[in-house]
């Protein structure tokens, strides 16, 4: 009961803070694709690797009191900024989900820009083809990103990289 | 001819309650029609349990895949004389609307949940593999599933046929939202179509609505809004789908338990609790089949599965009450302890289901790129997103969206004797 909502904020618990939705989104689903067992299904939208019921559970967790959700301006638009709450925590004690110590990793996205976390999580999608297909893959579907070369390489290096066990 | 242009010498039509008519001139749909896995779609329930509530909701997703397509033909014919619509992109088009569900098996949400399946992949593997769909499609030319299942996966490069069958406004939300709402009989759930298809334009990469039809683009959304609590989230649909997933969940217990004998073996199972599901499998399962398992299992010797195959075939379902997780998860723990006390396994007897666990969704205005939002097209050019622009819309979208309940079985608590302390305690957190 609940134990999706809890694994989340065992998620929050080790990254101490997530700013932006959508870095949030791509962040849970690199982190899928790299074997952490988070329930959220999800599926390709027009910005890359998307989960609706990520959303909506993110959403409940807000409601419930269970993290933060403040909404600030930055340079014109508006993003938010996830922290976990106290009473969170106190969820966190009693339910005691099972979640491997990624903390390591998830600073390494949490430092990354956004726009790198979108190419890597669309890198994953496609990992099922070769190198140069997921390559032409990403540049078909996000042609107006324009990825160049060295940002795709970089990319490479996080994947190879974050496929140490855990 | 080329099979990709052929026609029929005669048009056929599909009676339907909710277009009227559906119209098929190209011989690949009629084909793809007529395939077995397509035909398998009869067999599956457009809304899974909801028919426990309203009883009228019996449609299938054959019923909803002919609608999508019939829609995206509607759309396509506005389209016909619009420079940025190329019209070489028909046929997938239409193709990927009627196979956009192909994958989706028996109560498919719940399915998914408890054996971890995703209905995209079975869409993607049925269209790709060695089946008669497969088989169509491969007529028209050898690449040609790949671009129906990229549609499908919203991958294909030009978005614009993707946001035909899956955007915000879409010809699945446009079809679901005016079909579920008819055969259940409610009276939300309806908009007029016939004017957003008259006021939708392609532009560049997406679909937008002209401004002048606002007001029918906000009909819809409150069509979604009201379709979502009314009827998708029905806390008595909801109450089946819980039961439904325990009985899934105490099958695969028992099945991986070597101790126990099924008396009617779950051979159409196996593969899903073993997860190694072959496509062939998953064509194989429908919900007669489903349903065949549940009736017979009523008997069987462990009381917990025939319980709730029982209450499911019966629909003797759980009793639920509001429950705030926020203020009430210490009682949650209680609660739980007082049920194993009891001798009611809470595994199998307790659940707390969210919003969240609902495979349908609210408009999102497209806040840092999680979805492209509905863009309205003023004529000078410019583009502005919908709730920017209706109050209505945006009333809509800032709203508390949540819902949590409690699911529990009111008879077994209530068959306890008086005495039992376990009782007293559970009875007591139940009234809060």
């Amino acid at each position: 009961m609940l134990e999706d909502h809890a694994k989340l904020l065992a998620f929050f618990e080790q990254a101490k803070e997530v700013v932006g939705r959508k870095r949030l989104q791509k962040m849970i689903y690199i982190l899928k694709k790299n074997g952490i067992d988070f329930s959220e299904r999800y599926s390709f939208h027009f910005y890359g690797p998307y989960s609706e019921e990520l959303s909506t559970r993110i959403e409940e967790l807000s409601n419930l009191g269970f993290i933060q959700e403040n909404k600030e301006k930055e340079k014109g638009y508006h993003q938010y900024r996830y922290q976990l709450t106290d009473e969170g925590v106190s969820f966190l004690d009693q339910t005691k989900p099972k979640l491997p110590n990624i903390s390591a990793l998830v600073e390494e996205m949490n430092a990354n820009s956004s726009r790198f976390l979108e190419l890597v999580s669309t890198m994953l999608y496609f990992d099922n083809f070769s190198k140069s297909e997921v390559e032409e893959k990403v540049l078909t579907v996000k042609s107006k990103q324009n990825f160049t070369e060295d940002e795709f390489r970089e990319a490479w290096t996080f994947i190879e990289r974050i496929k140490q066990p855990h | 001819m080329p099979y990709r242009d052929e026609q029929l010498t005669e048009e056929k039509v599909f009676k339907d309650p909710v277009h009227r008519y559906i119209h098929v001139r190209d011989r690949v749909i009629w084909d793809l029609v007529g395939t077995a896995e397509f035909q398998r779609l009869r067999r599956v329930k457009q809304l899974g349990t909801t028919n426990l509530t309203f009883h009228g909701a019996e449609h299938s997703r054959f019923n909803h895949s002919l609608g999508v397509y019939e829609i995206v033909r509607r759309i396509l014919e506005n389209f016909r004389d619009q420079p940025e619509w190329d019209p070489s992109e028909r046929l997938v088009c239409l193709c990927a609307a009627l196979l956009h569900d192909l994958g989706h098996g028996p109560f498919s949400h719940s399915f998914e949940k408890v054996f971890d399946l995703d209905h995209e992949e079975f869409t993607r593997a049925i269209i790709l593999g060695d089946t008669e769909v497969n088989a169509v499609l491969r007529r028209v030319d050898e690449g040609f599933p790949q671009d129906v299942a990229d549609v499908i996966n919203k991958t294909y490069a030009n978005k614009l046929v993707v946001s035909l069958i899956s955007s915000q406004i879409d010809a699945d939300r446009m079809d679901y939202l005016q079909r579920d709402a008819y055969f259940t009989g409610v009276s939300y759930g309806y908009f007029d179509m016939e004017r957003i298809l008259r006021v939708m334009r392609p532009l560049e990469d997406q679909l937008v609505i002209k401004e002048s039809g606002m007001h029918a683009v906000e009909d819809y959304i409150m069509s979604r809004y009201q379709m979502y609590w009314q009827v998708y989230f029905h806390p008595v649909t909801r109450s089946a789908e819980v039961i439904l997933t325990k009985i899934l969940h105490r099958a695969m217990h028992l099945y991986h338990s070597e101790k126990y004998q099924f008396s009617l073996k779950p051979l159409h199972f196996e593969s899903f609790f073993n997860k190694e599901i072959s496509v062939e499998d998953y064509l194989k399962l429908d919900e007669n089949i489903v349903y065949y398992y549940f009736q017979i299992w009523q008997e069987e010797e462990d009381e917990i599965l025939a319980n709730l195959c029982r209450r499911f075939v019966n629909r003797d379902l759980f009793k639920y009450i509001e429950f705030d997780p926020g203020n009430r998860y210490r009682e949650l723990i209680e609660l739980k302890e007082a049920f194993a006390e009891a001798g009611i396994d809470p595994t199998y007897y307790l659940e707390v289901d969210s919003s969240s666990d609902l495979p349908y969704d609210f408009y999102r205005p497209g806040e840092e790129e999680e979805r492209l939002p509905i863009h309205l097209l003023f004529p000078n050019g410019e583009l502005k997103e919908l709730s920017r622009l209706s109050d209505i819309v945006e009333a809509i979208s800032g709203k508390k969206r949540t819902d949590h309940k409690l699911y529990f079985p009111k008879d077994l608590i209530e068959q306890l004797p008086e005495e039992s302390q376990a009782k007293k305690r559970i009875l007591e957190i139940l009234r809060g």
